[in-house]
């Protein structure tokens, strides 16, 4: 497991001055300005914002599937110049493979990143294993053998999610994984997420539209402007974990809710 | 609907088409007094066929077994090729305008040549359904490859997976549906290469037979191997429809736009 007897306050993720400009019929677009925060070892960090500010833009940076124009992103120790073994990525959409099974999807990132990959064929029995126990934690037990096609948009998120912790990543990525689906189905998935976060400790970088999902969830809620996405807010959240659907409806939860409100109103222009 | 209703929507709008086309033709052959050296009925086919089953028997398995051996040395070319040509641009760029140019060219003028090199009979047959079904297998395979979603690629790369990795784990599935689309186009354009070739430079298949029986003018004859091929035809196309389907139980969710 990541992060164990590691110094909580360490930065593990910096964005220091990330700006990306799309190129877009030879102009640049610019999809997010001069964003700087960190992330300590074990924090989950949620990033909200409205629609098209530059949030999936973001995760790209800190995946290195794009380069920023300009600053970086670390983790760790190093500049990210590329995608790193040691990160998962749920995306937005579950973006499974159809011709693989439930369980087949979610075995994918072991066929590739080192070290399971050299070890796929001996190991193959312990890591289904392994996938096993995660889909039965995300409530998926008895999908495996499933196309994605035969599983619902939810199961197939929750597959996704799956997908993203199976190599033990020390560093998650969610792109708005709960977007599309039903409140129901979003707010057990909330629990599902914060349990497994609880157990393993991963560190989490999560970016939605809902700030209900995001104080939920979040240690730190950082807030953006729309496009071009800057940073407005940075707001610790310490309500005391593990929390339930009903802490979100007690008063703690509701005044942390209209402080953020606010400040995102003071951010506008 | 039961199955039966079901199989009977499906099977009578086509079977009565057929039956109406077959009277026609024998009432207006019969009505008009056509003689057979012009129009046989299908009466006078169907005991030409009779007549002659033995020889149609022995051409059409020729002729089946050019055509097969031609198709299967597409299959494994144009796959091949196919996937060389979506994997790198390089190879793209350096044959697709050959490739292009070579297709044009009617593969009826090619079997002469054909003939000064490998003689008359079984070889130039298979290799004309070779060259004419190889086409289709290699643009279909290459377009698999080339629409690959970027989101996919994205969840691969994500994980650090090498360009290599990427063909291997989605670019080489995502292509089969369209490889195995384009096989009943190309076997039933193999099928035609095969009658092609024997009625050009072959002693043997159902194209040959129809050519010695024209010479000879037994018509009826030329018209049962004219029905054994469109039958044929049908045959080979519809065993390739059901391996498709079977091979491609996802692609038909909709997950997957097949290229023709
Ligand atoms: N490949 C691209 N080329 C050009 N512009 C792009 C590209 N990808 C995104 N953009 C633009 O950059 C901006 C930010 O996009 P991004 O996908 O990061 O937004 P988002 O915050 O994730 O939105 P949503 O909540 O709707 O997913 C948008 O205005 C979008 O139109
Ligand atoms: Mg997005």
């Amino acid at each position: 497991m990541p992060a164990g007897g590691r110094p909580a306050d360490e930065a593990f993720v910096r964005f220091e001055g990330v700006t990306l400009d799309y190129a877009h019929d030879g102009r640049a677009v610019r999809a997010v300005e001069d964003i700087s925060l960190s992330v300590r070892r074990g924090e989950f960090v949620v990033i909200a914002g409205p629609s098209g500010c530059g949030k999936t833009t973001l995760l790209k940076t800190a995946a290195g599937l794009v380069r920023p124009t300009r600053g970086e992103v670390r983790v760790g120790a190093a500049a990210v110049a590329g995608p790193l073994k040691i990160v998962g990525m749920a995306f937005q959409n579950p973006i499974l493979l159809p011709w693989r099974r439930t369980l087949d999807n979610v075995l994918l990132p072991l066929e590739i990143v080192a070290p399971y990959r050299e070890r796929y064929r001996r190991e193959q029995a312990a890591y289904a294993a392994r996938a096993r126990e995660l889909l039965a934690a995300v409530g998926l037990a008895g999908f495996e053998d499933r196309f994605p096609w035969q599983i619902s948009g939810g199961q197939q998120q929750r597959a996704s999610l799956c997908r993203a912790l199976i190599h033990q990543p020390e560093l998650l990525l969610l792109d708005e994984p709960f977007g599309a689906l039903d409140a129901f189905t979003r707010e057990d998935l909330w629990q599902v997420l914060q349990t497994l976060w609880m157990e393993r400790r991963f560190t989490v970088i999560l970016v939605t539209h809902d700030l209900r999902e995001a104080i939920f969830l979040a240690d730190t809620v950082y807030v953006m402007s729309a496009r071009p996405g800057r940073l407005v807010s940075r707001t610790p959240v310490d309500l005391p974990r593990p929390r339930t659907l009903e802490d979100t409806f007690t008063p703690a939860f509701t005044a942390t809710y209209h402080a953020i409100r606010r400040q995102v109103g003071e951010g506008r222009p | 609907m039961t199955g039966l209703q079901r199989a009977a929507r499906e099977w009578l709008p086509p079977a009565g088409v057929i039956v109406a086309a077959l009277l026609a033709w024998e009432l207006g052959v019969r009505a008009l007094r056509v003689p057979d050296y012009i129009l046989p009925g299908p009466i006078a086919t169907w005991q030409a066929i009779w007549q002659w089953h033995r020889a149609i028997w022995f051409n059409a398995a020729q002729t089946l077994y050019t055509t097969l051996a031609g198709f299967a040395l597409a299959l494994a070319g144009g796959m091949g090729l196919g996937l060389a040509i979506g994997y790198s641009t390089l190879v793209y760029r350096a044959l697709y305008p050959l490739l292009v140019a070579f297709n044009s060219v009617p593969k009826v003028a090619i079997v002469p040549v054909l003939v000064i090199w490998f003689g008359i009979g079984t070889v130039p047959a298979i290799a004309t359904a070779f060259l004419i079904s190889f086409f289709p297998i290699v643009v279909n395979v290459a377009t698999g490859l080339a629409t690959l979603e970027p989101e996919w690629q994205d969840v691969l790369r994500s994980l650090g997976a090498s360009r290599w990795d990427i063909f291997r784990k989605i670019g080489i599935p995502r292509s089969l549906p369209y490889f195995f689309a384009s096989m009943k186009v190309a076997v039933t354009l193999a099928f035609v290469g095969a009658v092609i070739a024997e009625t050009v430079a072959s002693n043997r298949g159902i194209g040959y037979l129809m050519l010695s029986a024209s010479a000879r003018f037994e018509v009826p004859l030329v018209f049962a191997g004219l029905v054994v091929v469109a039958l044929m035809g049908v045959v080979l196309f519809a065993a390739f429809s059901i391996v498709e389907r079977r091979l491609t139980g996802w692609a038909y969710r909709g997950q997957v736009g097949i290229g023709a």
